[in-house]
């Protein structure tokens, strides 16, 4: 954390995340495609996997220095 | 048995694990310097609860049971911010626990410290409850399947019990694991060790259930959720319509799961008191997460298979277990059983191990000091009385976990008695978070607002639960305690048709934060509670690492006392850098005193050592005006600092530059001399000719005329070289110093190369060089000053004839278009010009070294024809450069010039 | 009758030379580069050289420290021709063995005498 850009790009993908994981985007997804089984959680999945992979970027990256 | 068996083996095992780790910390080798380990530690998050549980929830409530798992993921991406200051404050105050932590922010207070211990004690008990179950459980199903599990318990006596030997075996080993050494610390490497063992070993049990059912039950994921869609009762079983509460139910578990990561005692310990390096977190940060997310992606397929499959796979908390067993394996299910061990087992070890110090540190030892009934004969006695403490603190913890889950464990799923448990420890949030970042709070605050936090969790989960089991009359949940409505436990103040967790949540916090805010608003703190705050929150300023805050005064033999006698001679050792007495009558230093206090706090916990330091030294620790003056004043040398760091920069920066500059300077003397020195010894070639021939003119009068015309032709041509080497010079001094005067206008390139080859046509032909023009272009208009660039055409046809094959001499002129540049090529067939030497044909003088051309009556070159050239065409705005001739094998010259913009009007 | 070696890159001064020594009544051989001057050295072993320094190939430097490392040229007479006027380069000829050393442009009767003087102390 010595760079301040670090921890203003740290902060912006704690805010995405929160955002990912809230409603209304969680009530979005929670629409049936078909009537069929819901998507919310494929969604969830794939967020947190992309928030996952963003942490360990600026964090690797960012130790890589 | 043979489950049994295993069962003991497997904690054999951790045993060793944890012996290891703790023989290679004494080492100083530490098994656990790494982020991995550190990240697998934290994994201890993920207990029975997770492993057996987050099937039951995603079975009866869809996608909720993620959200145990993403709020610790926010919490984590947090990590590098929040965290690290938690790890920064502990190690410099040498915490012991999140009772320790809250103490020690509020001043220190013992009272507070007793009442987070107290809430931890009672708020995490059904959580260890929980673990005893599921061990049981697990267990019983294993053993009995297809038989349901027995799990009756109340109508047996409690040594026919299961889960009273289970409670008892682990008290046993926590006790042999925990508190081995004599020497009491906050640290515990080996279970450290062991613990991100147990991590690994749950996650690989799980995802072999997963893989098990997602591909030897079904055919794939895709064949699973086809059968589940094709399947109308479990059509909204992964729709946020199952969670709980909905919207809100949603976002008050992720709040609740973010808090309860930070605030569990066992949390606290992994993160913070066993974290050997806060480099650590940034791996964690990610790396956690990962884990989580790896360790929940079979979680539904698993609870959609065992609904699928119906009656065969009993309870849902144990689908993990029947899935197995229904397809007759018996590998599998012994692997998961130790998979759910590993899980339970390490939740209950880290949990106890922390309570246990909550309990000898907050609760046991303030009292004795207090009483003073803690009378120390001999030296290193404490050490002993803190382990028995501690042992007895393990027993009594885990039999408490035991009468929980006897009394009342039946009439909670798996699922529900975690939320219980996070919402209680969610109640140390507002005293935890908030004291790190506001001074303001205070003792008086916190301590009421956890109080009103903690009574509004027991009235809204703890009580009705106690309800429900049949241990109290259920009608007050209906109607209200004595009929009062607004108090009804799961409707708050009316508040309905929110899910329990989450109503319990908003009014314990919203009374626990209310609480905290408002009276540290309006009651004062004590100079010491003054003192910590500021520690607290200003910890990651840098000027306070090194800075000892004790004024007071005591000597070295005092210290050493009353360190020995509560620590023992090893610890004492470590504080003292002098191990022997012969300076125990001089002052301690400040600093000695501080270490001194943290050495005592990492025992004791920073409430007692300060009772215990203050028996000893008189005078006070630094005041809160002292500390703001020491943060004051090394943030202003700070800022000294970095400007006298920016200065010397600059300074040294500017050296550089004038460094750099007399090394050009230097350079460009040293080229001088040595252009002036070329300068003279090419003049003085042909003037030596013009000398020598017109004396032996002058003196040899009787010459013969033949001779006579000849010395005199020498003379004349020596003179014509004389002058244009003047002329030369001149044109380079100007080019170089920018005062060539050039009269550039527009000009067809094709006329003008024409016209200077018609000019030195008849020279190339007379050295008998055959002169050949390639021109196809009508028209080539380019911006250039005419007579200059002849002249540079001219040098270069005259330069190319010098240097062509000695039989048969060929130049070629070419010009052509490429893209909106004019290209004019000169080749020769000569031997042509090595790589290397293609840039150095462009400096002064250089000349290449050709034998034989003088034999054929060649003029030699003044090497200063083709620097003025690429000069005189650099200025023109083109180009001058040298590649193979494609055409003749030699040498090609290029000259290339832009285009000329559009005529205007009038000029056509 | 003495014989004169000239060696010298510029054609013209290698005539000049070659003239004034035929005048005052020498033998003359050319040659117009190091390697060339060692090969009629070889030849017929000359009673003085007079060596132009910057010569293309084998500088004339390199010839006379050669020439010098040879014993059967050790003592033979060798004047320096340069261009350049700087003292350096006349006392690393001198150094090197050069018996004496002659500007750029010269005196044609400064010449002829030294080479005159040379031949009559080297006889």
């Amino acid at each position: 954390m010595t760079s301040p850009r670090i921890k203003e790009r740290l902060i912006a993908l704690i805010l995405l995340a929160l955002v990912l994981f809230s409603p209304p985007l969680i009530l979005m997804m929670d629409r049936n495609p078909e009537a069929g089984l819901s998507r919310l959680p494929l969604y969830l999945f794939l967020a947190w996997a992309l928030v996952i992979a963003l942490a360990a970027w600026l964090m690797e990256r960012q130790s890589g220095k | 048995m043979a489950v049994l068996g295993i069962a003991f083996g497997y904690l054999g095992l951790l045993f060793v694990i944890a012996a290891w780790g703790d023989r290679r910390a004494e080492q100083g080798r530490s098994l656990i310097g790494s982020p991995t380990v550190y990240a697998l530690s934290i994994a201890v998050y993920c207990t029975a609860w997770t492993f057996y549980g987050s099937v039951g929830r995603a079975a009866s409530s869809g996608p909720s049971f993620l959200l145990i798992y993403l709020g610790p993921t926010l919490a984590m991406l947090m990590a590098p911010l929040l965290i690290r200051k938690m790890v920064r404050i502990a190690s410099a105050q040498r915490i012991t626990s999140i009772a320790d932590f809250i103490s020690a922010r509020y001043g220190k207070s013992s009272s507070l410290g007793a009442l987070v211990a107290l809430i931890a004690l009672i708020g995490i008990t059904p959580y260890i409850a929980l673990q005893l179950k599921a061990i049981t459980l697990s267990h019983a199903v294993l053993v009995n399947y297809p038989q349901a599990a027995d799990m009756r318990l109340v109508d047996e006596s409690f040594w026919h019990d299961k889960s009273f030997w289970v409670a008892l075996v682990l008290a046993v080993f926590i006790i042999l694991f925990g508190t081995r050494h004599l020497d009491a610390s906050e640290r515990h490497e080996g279970m450290v060790a062991a613990i991100a063992f147990e991590s690994l070993v749950k996650l690989v049990a799980f995802m072999a259930v997963g893989v098990f059912t997602v591909f030897v039950l079904f055919n794939g994921p895709g064949d699973l959720f086809a059968r589940v869609a094709a399947t109308p009762e479990l059509a909204g079983a992964l729709s946020l319509e199952a969670v709980p509460g909905g919207a809100v139910g949603w976002m008050g578990t992720l709040v609740l799961a973010f808090l309860a990561f930070l605030t569990l005692p066992r949390q606290f310990q992994v993160l913070v008191v066993e974290n050997v390096d806060e480099r650590h977190l940034k791996r964690a940060s990610w790396l956690f997460p990962l884990y989580l997310l790896a360790i929940n992606i079979f979680v539904i397929p698993i609870a959609m298979a065992g609904m699928l499959l119906g009656d065969i796979s009993g309870n849902p908390d144990s689908f993990v277990l029947t899935l197995p067993l229904s397809a007759g394996l018996d590998g599998l299910p012994l692997l998961v059983f130790i998979g759910g061990l590993s899980a339970a087992t390490s939740m209950v070890i880290v949990e106890t191990i922390a309570l246990s110090t909550m309990v000898s540190n907050q609760l046991v030892m303030p009292l004795l000091l207090r009483s003073r009934r803690l009378q120390l004969g001999s030296r290193g006695e404490l050490a002993g009385w803190l382990l028995g403490i501690r042992r007895v603190a393990i027993l009594l913890i885990l039999l408490l976990g035991y009468l929980y889950h006897a009394l009342i464990g039946d009439s909670y799923s798996l699922v529900t008695i975690g939320l219980v448990s996070f919402t209680a420890a969610a109640q140390f949030a507002p005293a935890l978070l908030i004291g790190m970042y506001w001074r303001g709070a205070n003792r008086k605050g916190a301590s009421l607002g956890l109080i009103a936090g903690f009574l509004i969790w027991a009235w809204t989960l703890l009580l009705p639960g106690f309800a429900q089991s049949g241990w109290l009359d259920p009608g007050f949940l209906d109607q209200g305690p004595w009929g009062i409505a607004w108090l009804r436990p799961y409707a708050m103040l009316g508040l309905e048709g929110w899910d329990i967790y989450t109503h319990s949540l908003l009014w314990s916090l919203v009374a626990n934060v209310g609480l905290l805010v408002g009276i540290s608003l309006f009651s004062r703190q004590s100079p010491l509670e003054q003192t910590q705050a500021a520690l607290f929150t200003e910890a990651m300023h840098p000027g306070l690492m090194e800075t000892s805050l004790w004024q007071g005064q005591t000597t070295r033999g005092e210290l050493r006392l009353l360190l020995d006698r509560y620590l023992g001679a090893n610890a004492t050792a470590r504080v003292f850098s002098r191990p022997d007495a012969s300076e125990d009558d001089l002052p301690a230093p400040p600093a000695l005193i501080s270490r001194a206090e943290q050495a005592l706090a990492g025992a004791l916990g920073s409430a007692s050592a300060r009772v215990l330091i203050n028996s000893v030294v008189r005078g006070e620790a630094l005041d809160l005006d002292a500390i703001l003056s020491i943060l004051d004043t090394t943030s202003e040398t700070l800022e000294v600092n970095r400007r006298l760091e920016q200065k010397s920069n600059e300074l040294a920066r500017a050296s550089e530059e004038l460094r750099s500059a007399n090394e050009r300077l230097r350079e460009l003397d040293r080229l001088k001399d040595e252009f002036v020195a070329m300068v003279s010894h090419e003049l003085r070639t042909p003037l030596t000719s013009i000398r020598a021939f017109a004396e032996i003119l002058h003196d040899s009068q009787d010459l013969p005329e033949e001779k006579r015309r000849h010395f005199l032709d020498v003379v004349v041509h020596e003179s014509q070289r004389l002058s244009r080497l003047i002329e030369e010079i001149l044109d380079l001094a100007r080019l170089e110093s920018g005062r060539l005067t050039l009269n550039p206008q527009r000009l067809d390139l094709v006329i003008l190369a024409r016209h200077s080859l018609d000019a030195v046509h008849r020279l190339q032909e007379n050295r008998g060089v055959d002169l050949e023009v390639d021109i196809s272009l009508d028209t080539a208009w380019v911006v250039g000053d005419p007579d200059r660039l002849e002249q540079v055409i001219i040098n270069l046809v005259d330069n190319a004839g010098k240097f062509t094959d000695d039989d048969d001499p060929r130049v070629l002129v070419r010009l052509e278009r490429h893209k909106d540049h004019f290209r004019l090529a000169v080749e020769d067939n000569g031997p042509g010009i090595a790589e290397g030497e293609r840039e150095r044909v462009f400096e002064k003088f250089h000349q290449i070294k050709h034998s034989g051309s003088q034999a054929r009556g060649r003029p030699k070159g003044s090497g200063l024809g083709l620097p003025i050239s690429r000069g005189i065409v650099a200025h023109l705005g083109g180009r001058l450069w040298v590649e193979d001739a494609p055409h003749l094998g030699g040498a090609c010259l290029v000259m290339e010039m832009p285009e000329a913009p559009a005529a205007e009007p009038e000029e056509t | 009758m003495a014989k004169v070696l000239v060696v010298d890159d510029e054609p013209n001064i290698v005539i000049s030379i070659e003239f004034l020594m035929q005048q005052a009544g020498f033998d003359v051989v050319t040659a117009e580069d190091g390697e060339s001057a060692l090969a009629r050295v070889a030849e017929g072993a000359p009673d003085l050289v007079l060596l132009d320094i910057s010569l293309p190939g084998i500088s004339g430097f390199d010839v006379l420290e050669r020439l010098r490392a040879d014993s059967d040229h050790a003592r033979l007479p060798i004047i320096m021709l340069t261009a350049h006027g700087r003292e350096v380069e006349r006392e690393k000829g001198m150094a090197l063995g050069a018996d004496d050393y002659i500007t750029k442009p010269f005196s044609t009767q400064a010449l002829v005498e030294k080479v005159k003087t040379l031949l009559a102390e080297a006889s």
